[in-house]
């Protein structure tokens, strides 16, 4: 084959291997990455064609007088640090119990595993009926306190109400990674530990814990991501309330946008909202990386 | 860990409270499963109780309310077209940025991958208006061709590290054979991705078949409503009435409970292995 038809076949080549994805990429994610960059300096209201350039008004406005997106914000950050905290240890500790040569072991984690496949959208509107209906008839039946709360009637039971929930579906999840992450831990070595006298406290801190780093390193990006991003289940659960108090920042965005008909506004948010959860997840990681030892 | 074959006092008490907690984790589906064949009042004054009396006529009811097998084609539709494009365009792009290593493909890589940080909400309000310009509003094949892009980071990035530990002299052999490049893909590469090409279809099916807020903003029309945006209108009209409601999210959750309990070895061996390369 002479050379320059060679050529041109592998642009050929190139074209077709890799011209579909990067087609559908730049026009869903690219081209709508850098106009939310534009949109967040105008007045766009999605509607009228007319666009207005209004420089950094939509983020004084942000700044200085959204109260609502500061409360989102203290919200969702509060919202992410319990939730990546305790979905994390509970499904922690859920591997480490199914590692062990239990009878019921695959059963069991079938069950914990169950509520993530479940749109979050719909297990919002299952637990609303539980937190409404169930939990008052169980506190009837049995006289418990912690059944008659008000659960997503006051602020701090609703907060507490989204976060079981969360951990609910997402425990078992990073059940599966921590599992696969123990039983591929290098048996010999936690066998030499054992032999030198550590006990199950010392393994568990000097020997599992730094051994399964990667999949803390996982688990954490991925729990902390979900929580930023919670939509659905806000949604559908407590849309919000009561008082505005539940709301995440990406409902907040929601509203913003498509009910407030303020696009620009809703894109500035949008892009705040990017920057935070980059720059969390990005140190997150680099953080962890630094953590993850050589078996 | 898992090869102490004696079964202790205290393994028995690890195993006693872990069935608690699962029993625990059971609960809400009891809850919603008992209630859903209940009269109404019923459900006022017993929700936690047996059913006095069997109501399977709300499911009859709700089945076509929702247009239930509409709803269910709709979301079967999306979720298989959905993946048979990504899987296509996604293992073809990183085949291609594998063996051909050019810095173009490098910073394309890289690219896609660092896509990956941006969250979905971060840039849904100037999308909706590229897929209006585009014509697309209110379609099936807009909503598809934005799962295109959404999924192709994830899915191009799984299938490139699967690729890398692939040995060249396979395809090497084939190309002496005188098989043309899409081929040697095709027939020869393609095949020896089938593990990734399960994972990938598992992760994305159970994202795309659960996804709410995008089919929301791009799916207006009743006719083309997936389960989730479905069972959405349908808890808008039919608030507080608990009888329908559940029988409603009933048939919402058992398609996918179904699939997982069938696939679930693979869904979770799919999950371990993304997670290890994501």
């Amino acid at each position: 084959m002479p050379h320059r038809t060679r050529r041109f076949a592998g642009h050929v080549q190139q074209a077709v291997f890799i011209g579909p994805a990067v087609l559908f990429f730049c026009l869903i994610v690219v081209v709508p990455f850098f106009m939310s960059l534009y949109y967040s300096f105008t007045d766009w209201n999605g509607v009228t064609s007319q666009v207005v350039w209004n420089g950094v008004d939509n983020f004084r406005r942000i700044f200085m007088q959204d109260d609502d997106f500061r409360t989102s914000l203290w919200f969702t950050t509060r919202y992410t640090v319990v939730t990546v905290v305790l979905a994390n240890v509970i499904g922690f500790a859920l591997a480490l119990l199914l590692t062990q040569p239990l009878k019921s072991r695959n059963v069991l984690r079938t069950i914990f595993f169950l509520p993530n496949v479940i749109a979050g959208l719909l297990l919002g509107f299952i637990w609303s009926f539980i937190f409404v209906k169930g939990f008052a008839a169980v506190g009837e039946v049995t006289g418990i306190g912690f059944f008659q709360l008000p659960w997503l009637g006051t602020e701090s039971t609703a907060f507490w109400g989204i976060v079981i929930v969360s951990i609910w579906q997402n425990a078992g999840y990073l059940m599966v990674i921590y599992i696969s992450a123990l039983i591929n831990m290098p048996r010999e070595l936690l066998e030499a530990a054992r032999i030198d006298g550590a006990n199950r406290w010392q393994m568990l801190r000097s020997m599992i814990i730094p051994l399964i780093m990667p999949a803390f390193t996982v688990c954490l990006f991925l729990t902390i991501s979900w929580s930023f991003k919670m939509f659905d289940l806000n949604l559908s659960l407590t849309g919000g309330g009561p008082f505005g108090s539940t709301e995440s920042v990406a409902l907040n965005i929601y509203k913003e946008a498509f009910q407030n008909n303020r696009y620009g506004l809703g894109t500035a948010k949008a892009l705040i909202f990017f920057v935070i959860v980059a720059a969390v997840t990005t140190m997150q990681v680099l953080y962890t990386k630094r953590k993850e030892v050589e078996a | 860990m898992e090869h102490s074959p004696r079964y202790t006092a205290r393994l028995f008490v690890m195993e006693a409270l872990t069935v608690l907690l699962a029993l625990l984790f059971l609960v809400p589906f009891y809850f919603v499963l008992v209630n859903s064949v209940k009269s109404f009042g019923d459900i006022m004054s017993n929700a936690a109780g047996w059913p006095s009396q069997y109501r399977f006529d709300n499911f009859s009811k709700v089945w076509d309310i929702m247009h239930y097998p509409r709803a269910l084609v709709n979301s079967l539709l999306i979720t298989v077209l959905s993946n048979v494009g990504l899987v296509v365009i996604s293992s073809m792009a990183a085949y291609q940025m594998v063996r051909r290593p050019t810095r173009t493909n490098k910073v394309l890589f890289f690219l896609f991958v660092a896509a990956m940080v941006i969250p979905f909400q971060s840039i849904m309000i100037p999308l909706v208006r590229v897929v209006s310009e585009a014509g697309l509003m209110d379609s099936q094949h807009g909503l598809i061709f934005c799962y295109f892009g959404f999924g192709v980071s994830l899915n191009l990035f799984l299938y490139h590290g699967f690729i890398m530990s692939i040995p060249r002299e396979i395809e090497e052999s084939a190309v002496v054979d005188g098989c043309a490049p899409y081929g040697v893909f095709w027939r020869i590469v393609f095949p020896l991705l089938r593990p990734m090409t399960i994972t990938v279809i598992l992760l994305n099916s159970l994202w795309i078949w659960n996804d709410f807020l995008l089919p929301s903003l791009v799916l207006h029309s009743p006719e083309i409503r997936t389960i989730p945006l479905q069972v959405y209108a349908f808890f808008g009209q039919y608030t507080k009435q608990w009888d329908m409601a559940l029988a409603g999210l009933v048939l919402g959750v058992t398609p996918m409970v179904v699939f997982f309990l069938l696939m679930q070895k693979h869904i979770i061996e799919g999950i371990s292995a993304g997670a290890v390369k994501g």
